[in-house]
C-alpha cells in the first residue's frame, strides 16, 4: 500500500512538529500533486473502484459460464450441486459476514484514531479469513476422497431420487460442474489468501501507528476489497450449493 | 470540489455509522443467510433459485450500501465507475442468457 505517505507514529513526533511549523495545517500524508487531502482520497477511492470493477467482470465471466452450462446440462449440474455440503457453505458465509463487520468496524476505529482497537479488528479479520480457508480446505478434502475432483480419477456415481429410483447422470457433464466449482471457489479462495496477507500487513502497520484520522485510505480501500470478496461468496453460496437441491 | 477545504476536517466528510448500526446490519445478514439455507430444503419448484438469488441480492445490496459506503462517496466519477461496472455485468448476463434461455423456443 502507500507506506511512504504514512503519518509518522508517536516515536517520530519531531517530523510532525517540523511539518506543522512549515504550514499551518500541513498533512504529512498529502502528496504535493493533490490540491487537498479530500482530492487525494477521492483519487485513491476511484482507482480502487476501477480495480473492483475489473474484478466484478472477471468473476462475472465465470458466473455467466456457470449459468450457461447449468442450462445446457441441468441434470448433471443439479446432481453435482447436491453433493456439496450446505452446512459447511452456510458456516463459511456466516464467517465471511462477521469478517465484513470487523472490517467496517476497523475502518470506523481508524476514523476516530483508536490504534489498538483498529489493530485488533484487523487481526480478527485475518483470523476469520483463515477460518474460512480451513473450512474450505475440509470441503476440498471431502471432494478428493469422493473422487469428485476433475481429472483422470474423477468418478461420479448416478444419483437417486426420493423413491430410491436411479437417475442416470452423464459423468462428463458432472465433471464440468466440478471444474466450474473448483475454478470459482478456488479463485475466490485465492482472493481470500491475498486478503489475509493484505490485512496482516495492515495490522502490523496499524500497530506501528501508520494511520491516523487524517490518513487511513489503505484501511478503507483494503476494506472495499474484502467486502467485494464477501459479495462474490454471497452469490457463489446460493448458485453452487442451494438452488439445485430439488431439481 | 471546493479548493480551499480545511485538510484537517477530511475525516468528518466521511459518512460512517455507529458501531451498533454496523453490528445490526451484520445480524440482518446472518439472519438472511440462515433463511436462505433453510429455504433451500423446502421444495418451492422453480421458485427455489428465484428466492435464493433474491436473498443474495438483498445481502449484496446491504454490504454495498452500508459497508462499502457508496452513499457517502462524494465523487460523482466514482459513482459512475461503480454503476458502469454493474451495468456491463448486466449486459454480459442478460444478452448471454437471452440467447441460451430462448434456444428451446423454436
Amino acid at each position: 500500500m502507500h507506506d511512504s505517505r504514512a503519518i509518522p507514529g508517536p516515536a517520530s513526533t519531531t517530523t510532525t512538529q517540523v511539518a506543522t511549523a512549515d504550514h499551518e495545517v500541513h498533512n504529512p500524508a498529502l502528496l504535493h500533486h493533490f490540491a487537498d487531502a479530500q482530492q487525494q482520497k477521492n483519487a485513491a477511492s476511484l482507482g480502487m473502484w476501477l480495480f473492483l470493477v475489473t474484478e466484478i467482470m472477471f468473476f462475472g465471466g465465470m458466473f455467466c459460464a456457470y449459468l450457461i452450462y447449468r442450462l445446457a446440462h441441468f441434470n448433471a449440474f443439479a446432481a453435482g450441486s447436491q453433493q456439496l455440503d450446505i452446512k459447511m457453505g452456510a458456516i463459511n458465509t456466516a464467517v465471511l459476514i462477521v469478517s465484513s463487520v470487523t472490517v467496517v468496524l476497523a475502518v470506523k476505529a481508524a476514523e476516530v484514531g483508536k490504534r489498538k482497537l483498529l489493530t485488533g479488528y484487523l487481526v480478527v479479520t485475518v483470523l476469520l479469513g483463515m477460518t474460512f480457508l480451513v473450512v474450505k480446505g475440509f470441503e476440498y478434502k471431502e471432494k478428493f476422497e469422493k473422487h469428485h475432483v476433475p481429472g483422470p480419477s474423477f468418478n461420479f456415481t448416478d444419483k437417486f431420487d426420493d423413491n430410491g429410483k436411479q437417475i442416470p447422470v452423464n459423468s462428463k457433464e458432472a465433471e464440468l460442474f466440478f471444474s466450474l466449482y473448483f475454478a470459482m471457489t478456488g479463485m475466490h479462495a485465492l482472493h481470500m489468501i491475498i486478503g489475509c496477507g493484505l490485512f496482516g500487513t495492515l495490522a502490523v502497520l496499524a500497530w506501528k501507528g501508520h494511520y491516523a484520522p487524517s490518513y487511513f485510505t489503505p484501511i478503507e480501500n483494503a476494506g472495499l476489497y474484502w467486502h467485494l470478496v464477501d459479495i462474490i461468496w454471497i452469490y457463489l453460496f446460493p448458485l453452487l450449493y442451494l438452488i439445485s437441491r430439488h431439481s | 470540489m471546493a479548493e480551499h477545504e480545511d485538510t484537517t476536517h477530511v475525516e468528518h466528510e466521511h459518512t460512517t455509522h455507529s458501531q451498533i448500526f454496523y453490528i445490526a446490519i451484520g445480524v440482518a445478514l446472518l439472519i438472511l443467510t440462515a433463511t436462505t439455507a433453510a429455504v433451500a430444503f423446502v421444495n418451492l419448484g422453480p421458485l427455489n433459485p428465484v428466492v435464493a438469488l433474491l436473498i443474495a441480492t438483498i445481502k449484496a445490496a446491504l454490504v454495498v450500501i452500508f459497508f462499502m459506503h457508496v452513499k457517502g462517496a462524494s465523487e460523482k466519477l466514482t459513482s459512475a465507475v461503480v454503476v458502469s461496472g454493474f451495468f456491463f455485468l448486466a449486459i454480459l448476463l442478460t444478452l448471454s442468457l437471452a440467447d441460451y434461455l430462448t434456444r428451446s423456443w423454436r
